[in-house]
């Protein structure tokens, strides 16, 4: 099937730029133990990921160029040839793909730059600069590998190899050991969802197969879907209080599985969990990979198997559902988060819940035009953030903070346009356009069973959304200054290195929703440019609707918004002292949302220590060093040298007689049987 | 007429007695006998089945066995007269080197 | 009349065993009752129609074979025996119980298993007809025992020499 394509020799080099730059950084630690000037670190590490940028951007031109069905492909070589079964090295570019890998690498670039100026404080060890980039380019990689990969078992390469970068630069600064404990929360966390994923891979590679339609790469199984779309999966009778039992479409099983993998990797509930923490990585680390890039991949995943949850309607309702009860979730515990990070990760979990709430509507163009935007002002915001920590002397609690807008006025002004991008005010935010086309599809899509409720959480976090950034800018940049007199004094702007990046993600902040507004916002022809890019390569039918009818829920969220915007002047610009006593007033509601509801403390009482206490007790000294160790090795050992020294030593007596005996013994024996 | 059957059976006890003997002495002279004994029950027994079927290879095989049993008696006592130079004991006990 | 004389030689075959198995003390006395049972047997021979292997019997068992155990027992002087301690009875008593067990086993295997003897011509295991057989159809066999009697005889020099210091 790939014969009539065309073929493109480029894209492979896109993920093989960095793999490359990784590989001499990794040699050259590792192996050969030294570590190169700093200069070529920079010019190796961020030459590779630019390059990719503009190889992206290259194959583009070249894709728009297509004619016919707008997809190119490049057969690396064959990576599993087994029987009937083949899976390949292969790239894929198609609109989706291109949307992706130019934002993974424009985002990824700029990052890059930004690092040499804020990585080049780690004077804790002095392989760590060439280390961290060795990690960043690593991971590029992956992401690239994950996006462009033209068959799931590629993709899931990449989905791992990702996700083993995320714990090796969440731990980065591994003295610490709670950094080296997020580290690996994460990775397990999102192990978990990984299980769910490869058990979705088996569950449609497995039905394919069973239909005569057995493929991996993505193309191949859309177009075999049609043989197992009927089939259903009859549930066991413990599972009967689950909705639509006993009997459940095959596609809806295999997009939960699927989505499970999501839940894990693109942090909703119930698999959030890691995130907050993730915090502890370094903030290019936080900005690259945990608002712009690796979270995003559940996202692009759902959206590559559109044409699945196409058909798969219970599956997208969960998805649906999912995205947005995590997202008014996430907004909830933002509001009481001091810490500015951990602001900025809930509000990451918030925003990817708009995606899927997106995504699970069928609204895929959509999920990925707020993936673009998103990844625009998160990055700006971490890395606003990243230069108010410097600022500060590595001081993240806003309650030290306050004031700063007269001693870093320009870091001000980026992190303002960030806060404006996302909560979405019209016109000179790109979240608007993103966010409004959601909740415009949340309101349209008559098939999800609760829709408009839907809607109306949508709508209500958008508020919540705008309440709590603004409160972090507030707190942050107005008011009194709270910091002690010795950090105050070394307040200032971060170099130019670290601003410039800052400055682009600002200008795309505010332009980059003009990639894809609707047209009832910007009336020019084909003003949607992304959407009708995007379309084509999914399995979406475009929306027709009334121009007032966007013009009508646009002004209601606006207005949401605006009083968001409004009580967070109230209660942190112009009576700072309110917050306290209303928190002080709700009491042990407001302590729980401080303490994010406690959820990790729940998963650790209920699922983590039960789980070490029964590996330590039951598998490790019962089972393992008992059973196995004692009885199975040694006692084995032991019975056969009590056999020998006390019954068997006898038989070898040295004395011929004795032979003769038990060769007469024997021989009646084996006759005897014999002639029984 | 010999009845061909108990010519069998005795050869069967004489082999068992041989057995026993050669089991339960200590003295090696003895225990050499027994197993002439034994060499002998056999011929016995070949000689009652060469009658039994008419042919006279049963008796050119125990005249085998006679020459074999001669060459065999020559040479252990070869070696008990050996053994007792060495040890000044017949005892078959003490020769059990061959337990290791 | 032949089957009187077959109980005789199987009654003196078996008290000669017996003797030779029994016999503790002497073994001189021992070796002179499996002469008895040689004798026997050579006579059983002959009751069987094995005259030439019947004559041989006696000339190389009783009058080579066990003259040379004599002459053994009475150059290392072992007139009297002397072991200490004495054996375990438990190893007799389980040397007879397999002895018996083996004859029981046997005798059950063989009961009923033959049918009548065949005819035999007239000069049958008579020296002529063995002596033919012996140079004709087996004559290789006969060849190969005379290389045995060979290294039989100088294995019992080399071993029985007295050390030259």
């Amino acid at each position: 099937m790939v014969d009539e394509l065309t073929q493109s020799q480029l894209l492979r080099w896109i993920p093989l730029l960095p793999l490359l730059a990784a590989a001499v950084h990794g040699v050259l630690l590792v192996v050969v133990r030294r570590t190169l000037p700093r200069g070529l670190v920079i010019l190796l590490s961020c030459g590779a990921v630019i390059a990719s940028f503009l190889l992206s951007f290259v194959a583009l031109i070249e894709l728009v160029g297509v004619e016919g069905e707008r997809i190119l492909v490049d057969n690396v070589y064959t990576w599993i040839g087994a029987g009937r079964f083949s899976a390949d090295v292969a790239y894929l570019l198609d609109p989706l793909s291109a949307a992706m890998s130019l934002t993974v690498t424009g985002v990824g670039s700029l990052i890059h730059v930004y690092s040499i100026g804020y990585m080049d404080e780690d004077h804790r060890e002095d392989k760590g600069f060439q280390r961290f980039f060795c990690y960043l380019n690593l991971f590029m990689f992956a992401m690239l590998t994950l996006v462009l990969g033209d068959n799931l078992l590629l993709m899931f390469l990449g989905w791992e190899g990702v996700g083993l970068c995320s714990y090796l630069l969440i731990g980065f600064w591994y003295a610490d050991r709670f950094n080296a404990y997020c580290g690996a929360k994460a990775f397990i966390v999102n192990r978990i969802g990984d299980f769910g994923f490869l058990v979705g891979i088996f569950l449609l590679f497995w039905s394919l197969a069973d239909a005569g339609q057995a493929a991996v790469a993505f193309r191949d199984i859309e177009a075999g879907l049609a043989a197992i779309v009927e089939r259903t999966v009859v549930l066991p009778d413990w599972l009967g209080f689950l909705p639509g039992a006993p009997e459940w479409r095959l596609t809806t099983l295999i997009g939960i599985c699927l989505f499970v993998g999501a839940m894990g990797k693109s942090a909703q509930i119930p698999l959030y969990v890691w995130l907050p923490d993730a915090m502890a990585g370094p903030t290019p680390v936080s900005a690259l990979i945990h608002a712009a890039t690796m979270v995003t991949a559940g996202v692009y995943m759902v959206c590559r198997m559109s044409f699945l949850y196409a058909e798969a309607p219970g599956a997208s309702a969960l998805v649906a559902w999912t995205g947005a009860i995590t997202a008014v979730f996430a907004a909830t515990i933002a509001i009481a988060q001091t810490d500015i990070k951990k602001v900025l990760a809930y509000s990451t979990v918030s925003q990817l819940g708009y995606m899927f709430l997106a995504a699970g509507v069928g609204a895929y163009s959509a999920a990925i035009f707020h993936l673009v935007t998103h990844a625009f002002f998160k990055a700006l915001l971490f890395l606003g953030s990243g230069a108010v920590i410097l600022a500060m002397h590595h001081e993240q609690n806003t309650d030290k903070m306050g004031g700063l807008r007269s001693y870093i006025p320009r870091t001000h002004a980026v992190f303002g346009i960030g806060v404006i991008a996302i909560a979405g005010l019209p016109y000179i935010a790109s979240g608007f356009f993103s966010k409004d086309e959601i909740l415009l599809s949340a309101y349209l899509a008559h098939h999800v069973p609760g829709y408009m409720a839907l809607w109306g959480i949508g709508v209500v976090t958008a508020g919540i959304t705008a309440f709590y950034m603004f409160r972090v800018h507030f707190r942050t940049f107005f008011g009194e200054c709270r910091a002690p007199e010795e950090v105050r004094s070394h307040i200032h702007e971060p170099k130019n290195v670290v601003l410039v990046p800052l400055y682009v993600l600002a200008f795309l902040a505010i332009f980059g929703g003009y990639l894809g507004p609707s047209e009832a916002f910007v009336p020019v022809p084909d003003a949607n440019s992304l959407g009708n890019f995007l379309l084509p390569a999914l399995s979406q039918e475009a929306h027709h609707v009334a121009h007032s009818t966007e013009y009508a829920l646009a002004g209601l969220t606006t207005g949401i918004i605006l009083l968001g915007i409004l009580f967070a002047y109230l209660l942190y610009v112009r009576r700072p002292e309110l917050p306290g006593r209303i928190a002080a007033s709700l009491g042990g509601l407001s302590r729980a949302v401080a303490n994010k509801y406690y959820v990790d403390e729940i998963y650790d009482a209920v699922i983590v220590r039960p789980l070490v206490l029964i590996s330590d007790r039951v598998f490790f000294r019962g089972i393992d060093a008992t059973l196995i160790d004692e009885v199975g090795a040694n006692g084995s050992a032991r019975a056969v040298r009590m056999l020998a020294s006390n019954v068997l030593k006898y038989l070898q007596s040295g004395l011929a007689q004795g032979y003769l005996f038990l060769m007469i013994a024997g021989a009646l024996a084996i006759i005897g049987y014999l002639t029984r | 007429m010999v009845p061909i059957e108990q010519a069998i059976a005795l050869s069967g006890i004489l082999f068992t007695i041989g057995t026993v003997g050669a089991i339960s002495r200590r003295n090696l002279i003895v225990v050499l006998m027994s197993i002439e004994l034994m060499l002998n029950a056999v011929n016995l027994a070949l000689v009652a089945f060469s009658r039994l079927w008419g042919n006279l290879d049963g008796q050119i095989f125990v005249l085998m066995v006679i020459v074999v049993a001669a060459a065999e008696v020559a040479v252990g006592l070869g070696i008990v007269i050996s053994l007792f130079r060495n040890r000044e004991s017949m005892n078959v006990e003490d020769v059990s080197l061959l337990k290791w | 009349m032949s089957l009187l004389f077959f109980y005789v030689f199987a009654a003196l075959a078996i008290a000669g065993a017996l003797g030779m198995v029994l016999n503790t003390r002497n073994t001189v006395a021992a070796a002179l009752s499996l002469v008895v049972t040689m004798v026997a047997l050579g006579g059983t021979y002959v009751l069987l129609g094995a005259y030439l292997i019947g004559a041989l019997q006696i000339m190389v068992y009783a009058g080579a074979i066990l003259v040379l155990f004599l002459f053994v027992v009475m150059l290392l002087n072992l007139r009297r025996e002397e072991f200490s301690p004495q054996r375990q009875p438990a190893t007799k008593i389980a040397a007879a119980v397999i002895g018996l067990l083996f004859l029981l086993q046997f005798l059950r295997l063989i009961d009923g298993a033959f049918g009548a003897p065949a005819a035999i011509p007239e000069e049958f295991g008579g020296y002529r007809q063995v002596g033919t057989a012996l140079f004709t159809d087996y004559v290789l066999a006969f060849e190969a025992t005379s290389l045995l009697l060979l290294a039989a005889m100088v294995g019992a020099v080399i071993l029985a020499k007295r050390r030259i210091d």
